[in-house]
């Protein structure tokens, strides 16, 4: 048995060491806002916070998540700057299937909470690791700019 | 299951379906015209009614309204990012004068006889339901009416809903939706009648900007349920080793290993049906364990030995060489006119070039995955599915159940792109389930599953020919086409494309041309061919749009200028004028090829682009346009090329006639999507084979576009066709004209031709 503290709650469960979080959180604890796209943190999908910052949540191990604190989806509304983002999309119209964008808006959250007024450049380099097959790419973009201006005016 | 769909508690009352409505006579814009008012032979061969399934357009099947004023709207089209939901829900909630702020949106189960067809593949959602869904909420209004003025005594006339309510402004009287809800429905639908649509001044919704999605607000806060969500106590989780090459089977295995690992429940062999593939399972071995981890555990360690196939030696290197052998030689005629040889014979000037265009995964961003729970009898499925009944039919199959004990739960799609069509997997969970009644199976592909055992886009050699004549006018026009035929999972003999092939941007050319052949030598498959996003006008759009190009610079004219004098004078061509006449399933009395609305997209994004305008070194516009899916599309891309070979795009401008703009904001995601996955599929997108198995296997060496790679710009020009039309496609037809423009761009920056995709690293 070990325990994880999962949006802000512990958690008791049984796997073994390496069983990927994203499993163990999906499957035996039954989150399921996290999604699974390629196991090899190549797309996002699978994005969650860990102390704040964005993990690829299938090449972590469960036992690399001891005494941290994580974050999925399902917690992100509870965040003032996730909650914002979450806003900016339904706003725009980001999300075509939707597949990938629980990752995008968990990636997103990480980069205005770490640059409230990203660049371009600055939104390229935190997003390109978040794949959006539908290509909602330019307006993730809007939106990271949207919820950023939000941020400031404190809407 | 603790997930279940809300679809499942909502019932409809029971009324005669096929009867409803058959009385109805009159006819004109403003009354309730039904699909029945055509001729016999069109009623079976086109259009929605063209389909298995046909159309329906009963309230009672479409609508419930509950007391507390929530009108629920059942969406029998499934839903992969198009917003079909919602698109579809809004004109049923506009005629009906909901609010769509008190409007849910219900999955239907999938159930061709109750719903009609719900085949969501073609670009046709849209085009064929939204006059029976504008019926359907124009009844339900009616009805509400109805309802208000009975319980008031007063004239039908007399009142009028709106908003939510039905009003009776004489008498300031006012009733809500869910005051009305149970009057309603104890209300026969008004079989007979003549009913009103709304006048297009009157719309709340159809054709405005920021009707929300239905779906949006569950997705971005993880609620949305996808393919593999669901989950039930006990549920086993399995995945599936499949035969590397298509065409073998597992001639033995050895669990023990498999069966060491911890959670592994059990190992069991999965029987698949090989050639013709159709929509079956290719077989392989399953792991089926407590979780999907434990199981991907356990295939690693699992020993599989697999039987030779006939296609193990696959490899495209060779296999291009094959087809350009062929596309060397005459084929089967699609299309001819004039004389080829004589105005080949005459001709001042001639061009020839040969285009590669090889096999793309669809890789939507949602690996297949299907869940199956079989219990007392009755078989129920969850699979993110495009074609609810076809799984249902095959599921039913597989479990030895009539179609009444098998039920097909249609989750959110995570991307289909034509992949969601098959129900293999769905097959696969079937499969588990059958071995562990009582309990929900799920299959769950990797992504590793998905690109190396996908239907894979067709890979082609476009083999065209011109000739121009002094004044630089193309006087003939030769296009060969060789590429696997999807028919070929249907029958393996099947070596020719398909008309539903060759009239995607081959045989039906609309250029003004006096001598043309359009040839399609024949080629065999060596794997899964499948639908593919806007499928074979791919390959053919590209070579025709890259041809074009080639031409213009041939007859020293402006790419513009010369595209537009090959379109001719405007005109409606019939499409049965040009070969065997298939257009996209629609009827060629009202969908002719109109070169007119081509001509109009083309200068529409060619303005909007700055065509003609001085571009900075290394710096180009590029040009394509192309009918499809009964819509018309150009694109204009503004590039850059690094020295060093780096590609940027600045800017994509896309202008769609898509006939009537039902959702315009979902016509511009569809085609910002298009852009990327057009991008995508120009630059990077490739499968290749070698000693009969693809080669790539994850996102590393099937590279996607991510952020970075996107235009920062998509400008969407939505076109209005300026008279009388019929509905168009959105989902398919902006992929055709993107990786034509791009290459067209690139030429234009740097003088370079791409005539084989991917890009890659030509540019360095
Ligand atoms: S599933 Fe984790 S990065 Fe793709
Ligand atoms: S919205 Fe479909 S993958 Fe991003």
């Amino acid at each position: 048995m070990r325990t994880i503290r999962l949006n802000g709650e512990e958690h008791r469960l049984d796997t073994p060491d390496d069983m990927p979080l994203l499993w163990a959180i999906r499957d035996i604890l039954g989150f399921t806002g996290t999604k699974f796209g390629c196991g090899m943190g190549l797309c996002g999908a699978c994005t969650m916070h860990m102390d704040g910052q964005p993990i690829r949540s299938c090449v972590t191990p469960i036992n690399a998540t001891e005494g941290r604190e994580i974050t999925t989806i399902e917690a992100i509304s509870k965040d003032s700057v996730g909650e914002k983002v979450q806003q900016a999309w339904v706003k725009l119209g980001v999300p075509q299937c939707g597949y990938c964008q629980c990752g995008q808006v968990m990636s997103a959250t990480a980069l205005l909470s770490r640059k409230s007024s990203p660049k371009d450049s600055e939104i390229d380099e935190a997003m390109s690791g978040n794949i959006c097959r539908c290509g909602t790419y330019s307006r993730i973009r809007k939106a990271i700019h949207t919820a950023s201006a939000d941020l400031k005016g404190g809407t | 299951m603790e997930k279940s769909f809300a679809n499942l508690t909502i019932t409809n009352h029971g009324i005669d379906r096929r009867g409803f409505l058959k009385g109805v006579g009159a006819t004109g814009a403003l009354l309730l015209t039904a699909n029945w008012s055509w001729s016999q032979e069109q009623q079976k061969k086109y259009g929605g009614e063209g389909m298995p399934g046909g159309t329906k357009n009963d309230p009672k099947l479409f609508i419930a309204i509950s007391q507390d004023g929530t009108v629920y709207i059942t969406c029998a089209r499934s839903e992969m990012g198009q917003g079909i939901r919602t698109s579809l829900a809004l004109v049923v909630a506009d005629e009906m004068e909901a609010d769509w702020e008190k409007c849910r949106v219900v999955q239907a189960e999938g159930d061709e006889e109750r719903y009609g067809n719900q085949n969501t593949d073609g670009s046709r959602s849209m085009r064929h339901w939204y006059e029976p869904m504008r019926q359907c909420g124009a009844v339900a209004r009616a009805m509400l009416e109805q309802a208000a003025s009975r319980g008031w005594g007063v004239d039908h006339e007399d009142v009028r809903a709106t908003k939510h309510s039905v009003v009776f402004p004489r008498g300031r009287r006012r009733a809500g939706f869910g005051e009305l809800a149970e009057a309603v429905a104890r209300l026969p639908v008004p079989m007979g009648s003549a009913i009103r649509l709304k006048r297009s001044n009157e719309f709340r919704y159809i054709g405005k900007e920021q009707t929300l999605s239905a779906d949006g607000e569950d997705i971005v806060s993880g609620k949305a349920t996808y393919g593999a969500d669901l989950r039930s106590v006990g549920m086993v989780y399995a995945v599936v080793s499949r035969p590397p090459v298509f065409g073998s089977k597992a001639t033995s295995y050895d669990a023990d290993a498999a069966m060491n690992v911890k959670g592994v429940i059990k190992v069991m062999e999965i029987e698949g049906t090989v050639v013709p593939s159709e929509f079956k399972p290719l077989g392989g071995i399953a792991v089926v364990a407590e979780n999907t981890w434990a199981a991907m555990k356990g295939r690693e360690a699992l020993k599989v030995e697999w039987s030779d196939s006939p296609n193990d030696q696959y490899e495209s290197q060779h296999y291009r060489r094959q087809m350009e052998e062929v596309a060397k030689k005459r084929g089967k005629e699609i299309r001819a006119h004039g004389d080829l040889e004589e105005a080949f014979a005459k001709a001042k000037k001639k061009h020839a070039a040969t285009y590669y265009l090889p096999h793309v995964a669809h890789a939507p961003m949602e690996p297949p995955a299907a869940t199956a729970l079989l219990k007392d009898d009755f078989l129920e499925v969850w699979a993110p599915t495009q074609a609810p009944q076809a799984a249902r039919t095959h599921a039913a199959e597989r479990a030895g159940l009539p179609l009444e004990k098998t039920r097909v739960n249609v989750t959110l799609l995570g991307g289909g792109f034509g992949r969601k069509s098959k129900a293999d997997f769905i097959n696969e969970a079937v499969e588990v389930a059958k071995a562990f009644p009582g309990k929900a199976a799920r299959v769950q592909w990797t992504r590793e599953d998905d690109l190396r055992h996908d239907y894979l886009h067709t890979v082609s050699i476009e083999h065209l020919e011109a000739s121009l004549s002094s004044r630089g006018k193309v006087t003939g026009w030769l296009h060969r086409s060789v590429a696997p035929t999807i028919m070929s999972i249907f029958a393996p003999d099947q070596r020719n494309q398909a008309a539903f092939e060759s009239n995607m941007g081959h045989g039906n050319v609309p250029f003004a041309i006096p001598n043309l052949r359009i040839e399609n030598p024949g080629i065999d498959a060596h794997t899964r061919i499948g639908w593919f996003r806007s499928v074979s006008n791919i390959p053919h759009g590209f070579a025709a749009q890259s041809f074009v190009s080639e031409l213009a610079e041939e007859a020293g004219k402006d790419h513009l200028r010369f595209y537009l004098d090959l379109l001719g004078e405007d005109r409606e061509i019939d499409p049965r004028s040009m070969n065997d006449g298939w257009n996209h399933g629609e009827n060629p009395e009202t969908y002719p090829v109109d070169t007119g609305r081509l001509r109009k997209v083309i200068e529409t994004a060619a303005k909007e682009a700055g065509w003609g305008k001085r571009m900075r070194k290394r710096r180009g516009l590029g040009l394509a346009a192309h009918y499809s899916f009964v819509s018309y599309v150009a694109t204009v891309l503004d590039v850059e090329v690094k020295k060093g070979g780096e590609l940027v795009i600045h800017k994509a401008t896309m202008a769609i006639d898509c006939g009537p703009q039902i959702n315009p904001d979902r016509i511009r995601s569809q085609m910002e999507g298009s852009c990327i996955m057009g991008i995508g599929l120009a630059t990077t997108g490739e499968i290749s084979f070698d000693k009969g198995a693809p080669k790539q296997s994850n996102f590393h060496d099937y590279q996607v576009p991510r952020i970075p790679q996107a235009p920062k710009e998509i400008a969407v020009h939505l076109v209005d066709p300026g008279k009388e039309v019929e509905l168009g496609g959105v989902g398919e037809p902006g992929l055709p004209p993107v990786a034509p423009a791009l290459c067209n761009a690139i030429h234009a920056a740097t003088g370079k031709r791409i005539r084989s995709l991917p890009i890659g690293e030509q540019l360095t």
